[in-house]
């Protein structure tokens, strides 16, 4: 993408043209030589096709070239690397596995890419305690694989779990299919050991179920490596359920779909999964991988319980009948466990799947009330109508979280800016109806102007100031996850609704 | 101005202290008057700012007034089949909502219904300027912008006054049964840790005296199966448990310093462990001791954990653990942020704060 274009999108990147490629290239020649002096030299790279590979994370629509690419081999070297960048005023940008979707892994042109690839060590299992402590670079799902002969397992299931790894799950607090019952990031952290940007080594958390003081192990959960870099992660470790059971559910309207998801609730069961997939995205699906799916439906709903072997059957029979009492067309319960992995599979290849039926897709991230979903779907419909752009929905029923997926082309000039106003408007809708910009994927850069529609200005600088009492100079990941109250003023600017003119304090320019 | 609703004569004393640079000390229900160092400062009532404000059985979120008693959101919550997973504590008196929070304090079911922080969802405070922020939300995943509000989970209103909280709620189980082992203490935390591993549907585990006390609750046929397997005896039921998360056992009935130990569950007796009741499957210890406060303190640090002395303190010794230099720094900037004039509660929790 032209820095131009990235200039228009995010005036980080114009600031920047300020320092041209000689001046660039210079600082690359002075820095390289003493960062590595304390990483083992392969490891600093610095040639243009070493970098190359890091210039975008999952959202690839953004891309930047760091000035350096750097993979420290251990936290005594993450320290060293943090205080030269500290002495010496370079940013530093923090990169997991790079599956993130909101661009808060990407580069900063004028700093360093700290990746933490190669702290990809499982230190401990602690079956008595429940708990495995691991560096940050290990992967979410082999966390779980090695819990496994202890009967435990982790938790959170992000879909990207097979890739992501643990680190990227603390920054961007994510969550995946078992929320409502199991939790998000936040609840399944026992504890953290972070580096500050002086390159100081700090405990957050305890290793008991709490620690001393301010809850920070909280607020550097989520925060998108803005206040530190987290070099060892101890998370909970729970039992294996016995068993878990999925019911399929098809329904001819998303109302009535939406209705299920309340009853079940209502009856007192608290699924593992709660999982609803709407025409265009289960069509997808079922095209892709077939897992059987209704093709005819408005809407799916996969319902999953788990627990004891008795607990699951007395509670899968009570899904079935609410749901079929709802009005659902059909409902079905896997009679195998190979049945339930097919009903799933369409679920979790729904991304992929939409991604077969279009050349390119916008994933948005938005929660919300439930009981704001039939509203807040039809106006998708409206905007999808509205745009000439396709929308497929997914959408984690039970805690409200939900994925619309804007078809796009990028060839067609001018529908990947089209697909982000789409997505900005549904964002601002998310907003409207009481709930939040982004549900698990973070802000990153993507959202950092859905930001200013979601917090007001003192929020927005309270944010900050709690960044300064961490990072004073303002060298981790900037730019990110939080807006300025400038860009914030230019951008109600453009948002004026009915006359209601945000932060009509600021200049504008 | 809706009734229940006093936001704004509170935000009025809070920005009048912040101009004189009068301390204020903040007062809900008052049930936890004891805890931690005393505060001396111009009373800031937040009782009077009270009301459930919304709750829909079906989103399984409930929002309230700060100043609301718990007993009251309990009610509302049983009439839905539903419940507070953390089972706060308001040991002797009515716990507040805010207080609630603000302490940080989980009953029995903590380890598997989580602590206060872990079903808050959002919140409107009145910082240390008297202004009314809003953070998070009400819905149960949100990572917009840094968690500020579990953030004031636990910080004892020393960054802020809790107006308005919103928590997530959940189903109650349908059946719980009480059951009782006679057990050492060494046998009882290996039981303990044993059934932690399994899927056991588990939701209090406590030693006292000999005898292992287990919670179990889920559906019918769950705890069935699992009554039978752990066998043992009926024990005391719901008031066990009652007393357990209020304090009102007679282990607790006693004027001498009691410690509290937050430490991984498997945990071997610590030597400052003398008369102990052992609550949360090992990780919370509740002690009388002999052993000295620094003693105590580095035996627990150096096992990972870290020691409160929760009540009866002499006044001197710092009621919560020292932070290292790195710690009390982040604490200090964090203070500062929310509270430049230092007027809420200070000291209440450690001296620089």
């Amino acid at each position: 993408m032209p820095s131009f274009f990235l200039c228009a999108l995010n005036p980080l990147f114009c600031n920047n043209r300020a320092m041209n490629e000689i001046e660039r290239d210079k600082r690359r020649e002075v820095l390289a030589p003493k960062l590595r002096k304390v990483v083992d030299g392969p490891h600093v790279l610095s040639l243009a096709e070493e970098l190359k590979p890091y210039e975008c994370d999952g959202l690839a629509a953004y891309r930047v070239v760091p000035l350096l690419v750097v993979l420290p081999g251990s936290t005594a070297e993450v320290q060293a690397v943090l205080r030269i960048c500290h002495a010496e005023g370079i940013a530093v940008v923090a990169r997991g596995a790079g599956t993130g979707l909101s661009g808060g892994a990407l580069p900063n042109e004028d700093g360093i890419l700290l990746s933490l690839a190669r702290l990809n060590r499982i230190i401990s299992i602690e079956p008595d305690n429940c708990c495995a402590r691991v560096q940050p670079g290990v992967r979410n799902l082999a966390i779980s694989e090695a819990a496994k002969p202890h009967g435990l397992y982790y938790a959170p299931d992000p879909s990207s779990q097979i890739a992501c790894s643990i680190g990227g799950n603390v920054a961007e607090n994510a969550g995946g299919v078992h929320c409502l019952k199991y939790g998000l990031t936040v609840n399944n952290l026992l504890s953290v050991e972070m580096i500050t940007i002086e390159g100081e080594r700090v405990t957050l958390g305890g290793g008991g179920l709490d620690g001393p003081g301010y809850d920070l192990l909280a607020l550097i959960t989520g925060s998108e490596g803005m206040l530190g870099v987290v070099v060892e992660v101890t998370v909970k470790l729970l039992p294996i359920p016995q068993r878990a059971q999925v019911a399929l559910a098809a329904f001819d309207e998303v109302e009535t779909a939406g209705q299920a998801v309340a009853d079940i609730i209502a009856a007192g069961i608290l699924p593992a999964g709660l999982e609803m997939m709407d025409n265009p995205s289960l069509r997808a699906a079922e095209d892709f991988v077939h897992a059987g799916y209704p093709t005819d439906a408005a809407a799916i709903l996969l319902c999953e319980v788990d627990g004891g072997s008795e607990e699951v059957s007395e509670d899968i029979a009570k899904v079935r009948q609410r749901l079929l009492d709802s009005g659902a067309s059909e409902v079905r319960t896997a009679s195998n466990e190979a049945e339930r992995a097919r009903f799933w599979a369409g679920r979790k290849a729904a991304f992929p799947a939409v991604g077969r039926i279009s050349p390119d897709y916008y994933c948005m991230d938005g929660t919300i009330p439930r009981k704001h979903l039939p509203r807040v779907l039809r106006e998708i419909a409206q905007y999808s109508q509205e745009s000439g752009l396709r929308v497929a929905n997914v959408f984690h029923a039970g805690d409200g979280n939900l994925h619309p997926l804007i078809l796009y082309d990028a060839n067609n000039s001018g529908e990947l800016e089209l697909a982000e106003e789409v997505g900005g408007r549904i964002l601002e809708l998310c907003v409207e109806v009481g709930g939040t910009i982004t549900g698990e994927h973070g802000v990153g850069l993507e959202k950092i102007n859905q930001m200013c529609a979601q917090f007001p200005p003192e929020e927005l600088q309270m944010f900050h100031d709690v960044k300064a009492v961490f990072d004073q100079k303002g060298l981790l990941n900037p730019g990110k996850a939080i807006p300025t109250l400038n860009r914030c003023a230019e951008f109600g600017a453009m948002h004026v609704k009915a006359g209601d003119l945000r932060f009509p304090h600021l200049e504008r320019f | 101005m809706a009734e229940g609703d006093i936001a704004q004569a509170l935000a009025d004393q809070v920005r009048d202290a912040a101009e004189r640079g009068q301390p204020l000390k903040l007062i809900g229900l008052n049930s936890k008057s004891f805890y931690g160092h005393a505060v001396e400062g111009e009373p800031l009532q937040l009782s009077g700012h009270s009301g459930i404000l919304r709750y829909e059985p079906t989103e399984l979120v409930l929002s309230a007034r700060a100043g609301t008693p718990i007993p009251e959101i309990e009610a509302a919550l049983a009439e839905n089949g539903q419940m507070l997973t953390f089972e706060p504590p308001g040991f002797d008196h009515t716990a507040s909502l805010g207080g609630a929070i603000a302490s940080g304090l989980g009953g029995p079911r903590r380890p598997w219904g989580g602590a206060p922080r872990d079903q808050l969802l959002g919140m409107t405070l009145l910082d240390g300027r008297g202004r009314i922020l809003h953070f998070g939300g009400e819905v149960m995943k949100n990572v917009a912008g840094y968690d500020l509000s579990r953030l004031m989970a636990g910080a004892l209103g020393t960054l802020g006054a809790l107006l308005e909280v919103s928590i997530k709620v959940l189903p109650a189980p349908t059946v719980e049964r009480s059951l009782v082992l006679e057990l050492s203490r060494e046998r009882a935390l290996h039981k303990m840790r044993e059934l932690a591993r399994q899927p056991a549907p588990l939701s209090a585990a406590c030693h006292l005296d000999d005898r292992l006390h287990l919670r179990l609750s889920g559906n019918s046929a769950s705890v069935a199966a699992w009554e039978k397997q752990i066998g043992g005896d009926a024990g005391d039921g719901e008031d066990f448990w009652q007393r357990l998360r209020n304090h009102r056992l007679r282990f607790f009935q006693s004027e001498r310093p009691l410690w509290r130990l937050s430490l991984p569950p498997a945990t071997p007796r610590l030597d400052c462990e003398h008369q102990v009741l052992t609550d949360w499957a090992g990780s919370q210890r509740w002690v009388y001791t002999s052993s000295g406060a620094v003693d105590i303190r580095e035996e627990v640090a150096k096992v990972g954990g870290h020691a409160i002395l929760f009540r009866h303190g002499d006044g001197k010794i710092p009621v919560f653990h020292p932070l290292d230099s790195v710690r009390e720094r982040l604490h200090r900037g964090l203070k500062k942020t929310f509270d430049p004039e230092g007027i809420l509660n200070p000291g209440r929790q450690y001296a620089s704060i």
